[in-house]
């Protein structure tokens, strides 16, 4: 297990503990090598407010690709975290309409989450349902009810305390959700790789019916996955909601394939079973970096996705070419 | 500087900014992003003329065009918060979201940017002005005077709509029916429902020519109307002496015009907006004028804008597009 194979003298570690271990390396170096050339490129890169304005570009983003993380790992997936991001900001400013204070707020919009999670875990885990599918199918349900309440309304009633998640700062450049990002990036990285829990995420994912054979309780796993990716759709959509200072229906519109985006460039097999934080850390960075860098010298934003799509298949094809090389 | 800039926060700030943002411009060009609700729209990539022709007549301005690929607000942000990392001298932009992008513009205007909205408008307190294309009684007027201009003699003209419940054409017809009285011998003998449906609208306009057999126009305030109408006309053999004139996109409208059955209809000019808000945007940034509620502002050879107690304004009456013009613009929009 990639947990274990630090560890271990490089002859013997397993093929896919030598990809991981490169991927981390290569994208910091694409994460430094597009630093550098965006300092080159544009005499506004290199400042620290505007910096910390980038950072916004990906961190309610990453906050869903840490969950989604796991659960790809697990060998699942769930396309509806936009969606519930949609319903939880819905419902948050319903909530805000009937007079409620920041603290209901961020509950009602945590617990949306935590909702929409489990539906969609006990549909998976409890009916055996392929999540693909699943979560394609919750993915319109709950934007359609978000659709269905708002129409082409709008809710803002929200009170003005309420822009601290979206628009504070910790300290001087430091962002709440530059801080909650780190927070949570720790938080994830210790419970994938630093637990138990961690580990049968791994197991899930490279073979499920062994861990069930191991006596890791799979359906239970997988469950509280899709339970903490819906809640981490319920924070990002705290954030969003904050920053924005409003609801549509159309919030966080077709995130979740930025989110994937994220998740894969980071290093995580799509298929499961290998992958690790730190990678998607780097990797939301990284495509903060390249969105931020090419918008400072106003890129066209369809030449923005082609960079980002080059990018990822670059980054995903070149250790594969490389093993390839030195077979 | 700008680092120092930033470690102050607040109203001084702005001050701070406004002055430095004046010292620079006599030295390097005013930049003014115009920012549209995506690229790859022709009425938009029209504007961007517009705003070129601007820059030209105004000298020392350079246009950034941009704008995100999907109509989205968190993408226009994603943009507007690029263009504040850039200190653009102003913003102008069309909004995907009224509300969404009021944080992110009150960003920029504390940070000494000029921020206006033009064709879809952002809510007053995250911008200094909107430029609305035109207004309601403008719009009434137009339609009306696009029938009566080919009347001399007065007749008859009957008005297609959309739906009986659609705000927007029971505005302006309402409008037209208040200065119905400048235009003698125009007598309006129907009002009829297509509910922006174009076989609906088809059968109506075949109706209002069997019920009245000396109509002599259709007003359709609805691009839906006036294209399903001038079909009808065609179809019944009738062109010549039917008129179809109302609100259309030059690119639905243009077969209509080479056939005849529409002597002349009316819309916004995108080129003129883009030209418009580059105007205002530059008045306002290099301090010449003033966004308040009455103020007049300057808009070059579109004239001046008189802005409202919403600090809105209307550009000027609709583009008149006829067979003199069509073949410039049926390819925008």
């Amino acid at each position: 297990m990639s947990v274990g194979a630090r560890h271990i003298p490089d002859r013997m570690h397993s093929p896919a503990a030598r990809l991981l271990r490169r991927w981390e390396t290569l994208l910091l170096a694409v994460a430094i090598g597009i630093f550098i050339a965006n300092s080159l490129a544009s005499p506004y890169f290199l400042n620290a407010w505007n910096l910390s304005d980038a950072t916004f570009n990906f961190t309610e983003k990453a906050m869903i690709a840490f969950a989604m993380a796991l659960l790809i790992i697990a060998g699942e997936i769930d396309l509806s975290v936009a969606a519930i991001v949609a319903l939880a900001s819905t419902a948050m400013g319903a909530a805000a309409e009937a007079g409620a204070g920041v603290p209901v707020l961020v509950l009602v919009g945590l617990g949306t989450g935590l909702i929409c999670g489990a539906i969609n875990g006990v549909l998976v885990t409890g009916l055996g349902l392929p999540s693909i599918v699943v979560t394609i199918g919750t993915m319109s349900l709950f934007r359609g009810i978000a659709y269905i309440v708002l129409g082409d309304q709008v809710y803002k009633a929200y009170p003005p305390e309420f822009a601290v998640f979206g628009q504070g700062y910790v300290w001087w450049v430091i962002s709440v959700e530059l801080a909650l990002f780190a927070v949570l990036a720790v938080i994830y990285g210790v419970l994938l790789h630093r637990t138990s829990f961690g580990r049968a995420v791994y197991a899930i994912g490279n073979n499920p019916t062994g861990a069930l054979f191991s006596g890791i309780r799979v359906a239970r796993v997988k469950f509280v996955l899709f339970l903490l990716t819906g809640l981490m759709s319920g924070v990002a959509a705290v954030c969003l909601t904050s920053r924005l200072g409003s609801t549509r229906p159309s919030i966080a519109f077709a995130w979740e394939l930025e989110v994937v985006t994220m998740v894969v460039l980071g290093g995580v097999n799509i298929l499961g079973g290998s992958g690790s934080i730190p990678g998607v850390v780097l990797a939301a960075v990284v495509l903060g970096l390249v969105t931020f860098g090419l918008g400072l010298l106003n890129v066209p934003g369809i030449v923005m996705s082609i960079f980002v799509g080059l990018l990822l298949i670059g980054v995903i094809a070149l250790p594969r070419l490389w093993a390839m090389g030195r077979r | 500087m700008s680092m120092t800039r930033r470690l102050f926060g607040g109203t001084a700030l702005a001050a701070m900014t406004l002055s430095a943002g004046m010292a620079t411009a006599q030295d390097d060009p005013l930049r003014i992003a115009l920012v549209v609700k995506a690229l790859g729209i022709g009425f938009f990539e029209a504007a961007a003329e517009g705003a070129e022709q601007a820059a030209e007549e105004l000298g020392n301005v350079e246009i950034i065009y941009t704008g995100p690929t999907d109509t989205t607000a968190e993408g226009q942000i994603e943009v507007i918060n690029a263009l504040i990392a850039q200190q653009v001298d102003a913003i102008a932009v069309s909004a995907n979201d009224t509300d969404a992008l009021v944080p992110a513009l009150k960003k920029a205007m504390q940070r000494g940017i000029t921020v206006i909205s033009w064709d879809s408008g952002v809510a007053p307190e995250g911008r200094e002005l909107h430029l609305n294309p035109s207004s309601n009684p403008l719009i009434g007027n137009m339609i009306i005077k696009l029938a009566a201009d080919h009347l001399p003699d007065g007749g008859e003209v009957a008005v297609l709509s959309a739906s009986a419940t659609a705000t927007n054409q029971n505005t302006w017809i309402a409008e037209m029916e208040k200065v119905l009285g400048d235009y003698p011998g125009i007598e309006v003998v129907a009002t009829v429902y297509g509910d922006d449906l174009a076989d609906k609208s088809y059968r109506e306009a075949q109706g209002l020519m069997q019920a009245h057999p000396d109509l002599a126009a259709i007003i359709a305030p609805t691009s839906v109307g006036i294209v399903a109408a001038a079909q009808a006309v065609e179809d019944a053999g009738k062109i010549g002496e039917v008129n179809v004139t109302g609100l259309g996109l030059p690119s639905e409208m243009a077969g209509a015009i080479a056939s005849g059955a529409s002597k002349s209809f009316a819309i916004w000019n995108p080129i003129d907006l883009g030209y418009s808000a580059t105007m205002l945007a530059y008045q306002l940034a290099t301090d010449q004028a003033e966004a308040a509620p009455g103020a007049e502002i300057d808009m070059g050879r579109m004239g001046t804008l008189t802005l409202d107690d919403n600090t809105e304004g209307a550009m000027a009456d609709p583009f008149v597009y006829d067979a003199s013009n069509i073949d410039q613009f049926k390819d925008i929009f």
